[in-house]
């Protein structure tokens, strides 16, 4: 008990940097907020909480190695959360992102669970059917989750203290990047903490891992459960900035796309995360440019961002031939030995 | 002198940086029984494989009756009548003892051996003929893998580690039986043994091998007979 | 009790269509180990093309015709060009590379037929028959889908176990380096595979599109439904794949008729953790399989 104790304490040296880390994000962020038009302002809030569900993507499938296509879901799980406490139960929104990661976390452990059972393309195929089943369930319940409508809440205001004239747009920017610098907190903890070393084992040599007396099961459920609640924040955040939290927003193609921002921000590295967070931002707008200056119609203009992560995914898949696996390698550390005949 | 059946040249076959097959040359003719023999990791296995195309050989030449065959693909290899009973027998185990006998002999079509043939040469073939070869003995599967090889008509015939996990008395049998099929089918056995002593007892010509090098070249008998050289490679 | 015969009835005839996409994954996965989740997007383009000839040629038999030879094309197009080169590495590459070919065609059909569901005309009639004064929720183009599925599963099971073609295959499959060196092409034979996994989505595609809709989207459910009957019946056997697909359809009918339509996906989702718990080697594997 107590070496799970000083597993979870990270070193002094570690929270140092993370925070050190943390604050020149914070820095970063403020002086952009305060350049930014509104439009990009936006961009910087849908940014910020692409950032907190790809962290904890890194988490699962860099660091341990599971693959999920059912994160769209989870944070659909969190979304929801935020617009029924502050839509219907006026709660605030600090308490009501609480609740969105811890129901989101929840909902992670029983998938987490099952996940441990699972392997590749099972495990693929069971997150792949959660991306396309929950959404149904706003259809299920129209009553409750406002069908394909959704559920609207009311804009957040900026606390008086900030102006009368302080742009809406800022204000959202703020919450959300708040969220994402918090994640990026603990996501750097837990890289380099004691569990985080365990993820890494568990994931290169299950058997080695558990002879070494980790819990094998244990620990893919609690990458499950982390990468959960960052996807519960994101879902969160994203209804406070969208004000908006409806089944389309959450189709199978987010997972998919969340799995491509991964893929291509690179395995195991929250620097990559932020990549692919920047890419899910802005590669719409872009490929709405490219329409325009070719008059591109608006039906190939809608569909090209999929087909862009659907190309990239295959690009980099054939240029990997070692995988994710050999790519995560290649970027956190030594290489160790698989075991022969895989 | 015939020209050999099964030409090998100078061969290198590496893995990574690991040289595994350095500078092998030899010959078998058709109707002969040429041992390779030699320690755990001594190449022989690697050399079979570079031979057959399942790996690809960094130098030297393979010819096969006349003409090259470095770089050609295995099934083609197969085709030009070579045979390879592999390692631990190769038996496919989710098919049938017969279906695996068919599979053989496929690509010959027409021409190749009766099934009738090669259960009248295995009679316990016949017995579990419809059984899945995993259900096979050790022996039994031997069996099968030689009389698959058996089934296109192979001229020469590579064989890897055949008595191995076999009681005494079955591996030596197998060893006749691979003797007579040289003599009586007039094929080029190149055999890979850890058993050297039976080995050489049915070979014609005997060739040692360690760390991928060449360290002997000879008639059988009068490597049976160099005590020297069997206490330092052979083991007997 | 009518209405339970009539779930029944509706179980059998969805459940043909989910046997057949099973089928496709079973086939693709026993040939070269690839779960092929493109499979969605390929039999969702082979239906589109088939509509698109059915519009321009009036006739619904050529559009089918068509499709099915398109199917063939494409699995052989998407084994030889994209597949060969992940089928020997890790498992997981080739799921995210079958992931992103799905997305991809579906971004590519969106942009050439656009994101609106639109009808697909059936085979036959679509009215239920009247047995004896009753009318019955099952109809002559429902008959059409059962007895399609159930020749085509026959058809394979002679090619597989009876013919030298199929012997290679099966070979190929279980040990593709010794069926090499017993003179199997063995690369042909993926692409084969492949390619009849493809015609057998692409009959699957033309016999749901009636019910669905048509659309980039439209088949996703269908694909989830088709791999949980696979692992419900097991991904190594043919015929569970077949049994699995009746089992799950008859399951999710219930579902749809007594609890609504909405739940369906959340349904198998359910049945297929439940089978990945207890029997992962699905019902008809012999060992228990714990590890994939």
């Amino acid at each position: 008990m107590s070496s799970m104790r000083s597993r979870l304490r990270a070193s002094t040296g570690t929270l140092a940097r993370s925070l050190g880390l943390v604050l020149l994000a914070g820095v970063v962020l403020f002086v952009a907020s305060e350049l930014l038009d509104s439009y990009d302002e936006l961009q910087l809030a849908n940014g910020a909480y692409y950032f907190a569900v790809l962290a904890g993507l890194t988490v699962l499938t860099g660091l341990s190695g599971q693959i999920s296509l059912g994160h769209g879901a989870l944070m659909m799980v969190g979304a929801y959360t935020v617009a029924l406490l502050v839509g219907n139960e006026q709660w605030a929104l600090v308490p009501a992102l609480l609740a969105a990661v811890v129901i989101t976390a929840l909902v992670g452990i029983l998938v987490g669970a099952a996940a441990t059972r699972l392997r590749g393309p099972y495990l693929a195929g069971a997150t792949l059917a959660f991306a396309i089943g929950l959404p149904a369930l706003a259809d299920r319940f129209p009553a409750t989750f406002g069908g394909e409508n959704g559920l609207v809440i009311n804009p957040p205001t900026p606390p008086s203290s900030l102006g009368a004239s302080f742009p809406l747009e800022r204000w959202e920017a703020w919450i959300a990047c708040a969220g994402a610098l918090i994640v990026l907190f603990l996501a750097n903890n837990l890289l380099h903490s004691g569990i985080g070393r365990s993820f890494r084992a568990v994931r290169d040599d299950e058997i080695a891992a558990s002879l070494c007396g980790l819990h094998v099961g244990r620990v893919q459920t609690l990458a499950f459960v982390v990468s959960a609640a960052c996807a519960g924040l994101a879902g969160g955040l994203l209804t406070v900035v969208l004000q908006l939290a409806a089944p389309g927003a959450f189709e199978v193609g987010l997972s998919l796309a969340l799995l491509t921002a991964i893929v291509l921000g690179g395995l195991g590295s929250l620097v990559g995360a932020i990549w692919g967070a920047a890419v899910l931002v802005l590669l719409p707008g872009w490929t709405n440019d490219i329409a325009h200056s070719f008059s591109l119609s608006t039906r190939v203009s809608a569909n090209l961002p999929l087909a862009i992560y659907g190309l990239v995914l295959i690009v980099a898949m054939l240029a990997w031939p070692s995988g994710i696996q050999g790519g995560v390698r290649r970027i956190i550390g030594p290489l160790r030995r698989r075991p022969a005949g895989g | 002198m015939t020209a050999a059946l099964l030409e090998i040249e100078a061969v290198t076959t590496d893995y990574g940086p690991v040289r595994a097959v350095d500078g092998v040359t030899l010959a078998v003719h058709a109707g002969s029984v040429t041992a390779v023999l030699g320690a755990n990791g001594a190449g022989k296995t690697s050399l079979l494989r570079t031979i057959s195309g399942l790996e690809r050989a960094s130098g030297g030449r393979v010819r096969l009756d006349g003409q090259d065959i470095l770089g050609v693909a295995v099934e083609d290899i197969v085709r030009r009548g070579l045979a390879h009973v592999p390692e631990g027998r190769g038996v496919i185990a989710e098919l049938s003892t017969e279906e695996n006998l068919r599979l053989g002999g496929l690509w010959r079509g027409a021409e190749a051996v009766p099934l009738r043939e090669v259960y009248e040469l295995f009679p316990p073939l016949h017995e579990r003929r419809d059984q899945l070869a995993a259900s096979l003995s050790g022996g039994e599967r031997q069996m099968l893998s030689i009389g698959r090889a058996l089934m296109a008509r192979p001229r020469v015939l590579l064989l890897d580690e055949p008595s191995l996990g076999l009681a005494p008395i079955v591996g030596a049998q197998i060893m006749q039986l691979i003797r007579t099929l040289a003599v009586e089918r007039d094929l080029a056995v190149l055999l890979v043994e850890q058993n050297a002593r039976g080995a050489l007892s049915i070979a014609d010509r005997g060739v040692v091998l360690n760390i991928g090098r060449m360290v002997a070249d000879d008639a059988a008998q009068a490597l049976a007979a160099d005590e020297g050289l069997r206490n330092a490679y052979l083991g007997f | 009790m009518t209405k339970f015969i009539d779930l029944t009835l509706n179980g059998i005839s969805t459940g043909a269509v989910y046997a057949a996409v099973a089928l496709a994954l079973v086939l693709i996965w026993r040939a070269t180990r690839i779960v092929n989740f493109a499979q969605g997007g390929m039999f969702m383009v082979t239906t589109f093309i088939a509509s698109s000839v059915i519009s321009a040629s009036g006739s619904y038999w050529l559009g089918f015709a068509v499709a099915l030879v398109c199917g063939l094309v494409l699995g052989a197009i998407v084994e030889r060009l994209l597949m060969r080169r992940v089928e020997s590495g890790p498992p997981l590459n080739a799921v995210i590379v079958a992931l992103g070919l799905l997305i991809l065609l579906e971004a590519l059909a969106g942009m050439i037929w656009g994101n609106t569901p639109r009808s697909f005309p059936p085979a036959f009639s679509i009215r239920g028959y009247d047995i004896g004064g009753t009318h019955v929720l099952f109809s002559p183009n429902d008959t059409f889908t059962v007895l399609v599925v159930i020749g085509v599963a026959l058809v394979l099971r002679v090619l597989f176990q009876g013919t030298a073609l199929g012997l290679q295959m099966r070979a190929a499959a279980f040990q593709p380096e010794i069926a090499r060196m017993l003179g199997v092409r063995v690369s042909r034979m993926f692409t084969l595979g492949w390619a009849l996994a493809a015609f057998v989505g692409s009959l699957a595609g033309l016999l749901i599109a009636p019910s669905v809709f048509l659309g980039p989207n439209q088949f996703d459910p269908i694909l989830i439904f088709g791999f949980t009957a696979a692992v419900l019946g097991g991904l190594d056997h043919p015929l569970g794949a077949a049994v699995g697909g009746v089992l799950l359809g008859l399951t999710l009918s219930y579902v749809s008729g007594y609890e609504g339509a909405s739940l369906v996906t959340l349904a198998a989702l359910v049945v297929l953790i439940v089978v990945l718990m207890v029997r992962p080697g699905g019902l008809f594997s012999s060992t228990l399989e714990r590890r994939v």
